[in-house]
């Protein structure tokens, strides 16, 4: 019970914090534009108002990839521990490869959603993102590797545990990098942000979304970057307790943004041919460094 | 006019302060959108953001004038916009013709194809006269004036009439679904 409960908490924290990040991130970027840009309660305006809109349907597989978006990355949301062990709502499964299965189920259920919508930029935006996926988990999945070589343990919480010593950032530099560089990719943050440029491919896959349809795949998109933000404070900053935890959250997404408001796009080749040369001959190195115990 | 209820007043406070913009650019009035976005006049501080797709998108933004081959682009996109919608006739061409009125493919009066919910007068209006206008429109959505996808429902014969007179043919295609 106690379990249900600490899920239900992740959610909400989830909900809240990462839209209110996001708008703080737009107002971040107009300053840095300097604009003055929207209030920070911005998003949650958007996201009501796209709830209250009357959409189209594009038949059932639409529907049902669009749940299933939505519900895969809630399940991701629920097992993420936030910061420590007594924030873990299920400590027996929040295990890296749970949560890497679990959090395809909604990637997958928003490709065929999305690509049931029958739009041409719909298909182009999916084959994108799913191209990217396959760009940025070759390096992040190789350097989670060798952490979970180094530290011997798969259970986040226990690899958060770890850590006490000193962050995983510090422990393996290398490896630190190239994971934040994933995750602007797994953000889909600005020289990433190939799947739905909206310059080029009207917004990818959400080109035929309306209404609700956007409403709920902003919620989904809101879980997926608790997730992924949770997954790069707790492996290598280190988690703390709930107010560092929030902290290092609030910190990663500020630089992921700042970053961002910079910098243009990638092409999708341009993107493989960067992932797959540096940041991918890096994460080899980093796992020979951790293979022959050369870390710091 | 009907009374709202009272989700239907906090759902038009939440869409007056939430407005994504489809802005379909036929004419010159395009030319006045990039400074309203950018760091001069800032649209963005007012919850107005440019969007990829008509299915997105609350307004649909005519910014200059029609003849009858943008007529009838700006019909299937005005139809495919999820409901509620509104629609700003950008400059004096959608209002009478502007310049253009005695041309011979030139639509004079947008009114009569798509209703309109408010103009913007002026050839070319300025920054400051489209926020002007972008906020009367949120002052209408707000109270719930900003009804011309209802009016669309309601006399669908009479624009439709309207279109066809005009167009000769109005036809939505839906490659996929059939």
């Amino acid at each position: 019970m106690v379990a249900a409960y600490k899920a239900l908490f992740n959610l909400v924290v989830a909900f809240f914090l990462v839209l209110s990040l996001e708008g703080i991130g737009r107002k971040i970027t107009a300053r840095i534009q300097r604009r003055i840009g929207p209030p920070w309660y911005q998003n949650f305006i958007d996201l009501f108002k796209a709830l209250s809109k009357h959409p189209f349907s594009n038949g059932w597989i639409f529907d049902f990839g669009v749940l299933m978006a939505l519900g895969g990355t809630m399940a991701t949301a629920m097992v993420i521990p936030m910061g420590s062990a007594f924030w873990t709502p299920f400590p027996n499964s929040d295990n890296f490869f749970v949560i890497m299965y679990l959090f395809a189920v909604g990637a997958l259920g928003m490709a065929m959603g999305m690509v049931g919508s029958g739009n041409p930029w719909s298909s182009i935006g999916v084959s994108r993102a799913l191209t990217q996926m396959l760009g940025y988990e070759l390096p992040y999945l190789i350097v989670i590797s060798s952490t979970i070589f180094h530290y011997k343990t798969a259970s986040i919480h226990k690899l958060i545990e770890m850590q006490r010593g000193g962050w995983n950032l510090l422990v393996m530099p290398l490896g630190g990098i190239i994971a934040f560089v994933s995750l602007m990719g797994m953000l889909g943050k600005k020289p990433f942000d190939i799947a739905t440029a909206p310059a080029e491919i009207a917004s990818g896959p959400m080109t035929e979304l309306s209404g609700k349809y956007m409403g709920l795949l902003h919620i989904m998109h809101v879980f997926a970057i608790f997730v992924e933000i949770s997954l790069f404070v707790d492996i290598f900053l280190g988690g703390g307790n709930f107010g560092w935890y929030l902290v290092k959250f609030i910190v990663v997404w500020v630089l992921a943004v700042m970053i961002s408001s910079v910098l243009p796009r990638f092409r999708i080749e341009q993107m493989i041919k960067f992932y797959w040369g540096v940041p991918l001959g890096l994460a080899f190195l980093n796992a020979l460094f951790v293979l022959l115990g050369w870390t710091l | 006019m009907k009374e709202r209820t009272i989700w239907e007043q906090i759902a038009d406070s939440f869409r007056s302060r939430s407005i994504w913009m489809l802005h379909y650019c036929t004419g010159c009035g395009a030319m006045e959108l990039p400074p309203t976005m950018t760091a001069r006049f800032d649209m963005e501080r007012f919850g107005i953001a440019p969007m990829a797709t008509p299915r997105q998108a609350d307004i649909l933004l005519i910014t200059g004038y029609l003849n009858t081959k943008t007529l009838r682009r700006v019909i299937y996109t005005y139809e495919q916009m999820a409901d509620p919608k509104y629609v700003i006739g950008f400059g004096s061409c959608t209002i009478n013709g502007g310049i253009y009125f005695d041309s011979y493919s030139t639509i004079n009066r947008l009114d009569y194809y798509i209703p309109v919910d408010v103009y913007i007068a002026g050839c070319m209006p300025r920054p400051e006269a489209i926020l002007e206008a972008f906020n009367y429109l949120m002052e209408k959505i707000r109270k719930g004036e900003a009804d011309g996808w209802k009016r669309y429902r309601e006399n669908y014969d009479w624009y439709k009439q309207n279109q066809i007179r005009s167009l000769g043919e109005v036809y939505v295609h839906d490659e996929f679904h059939e």
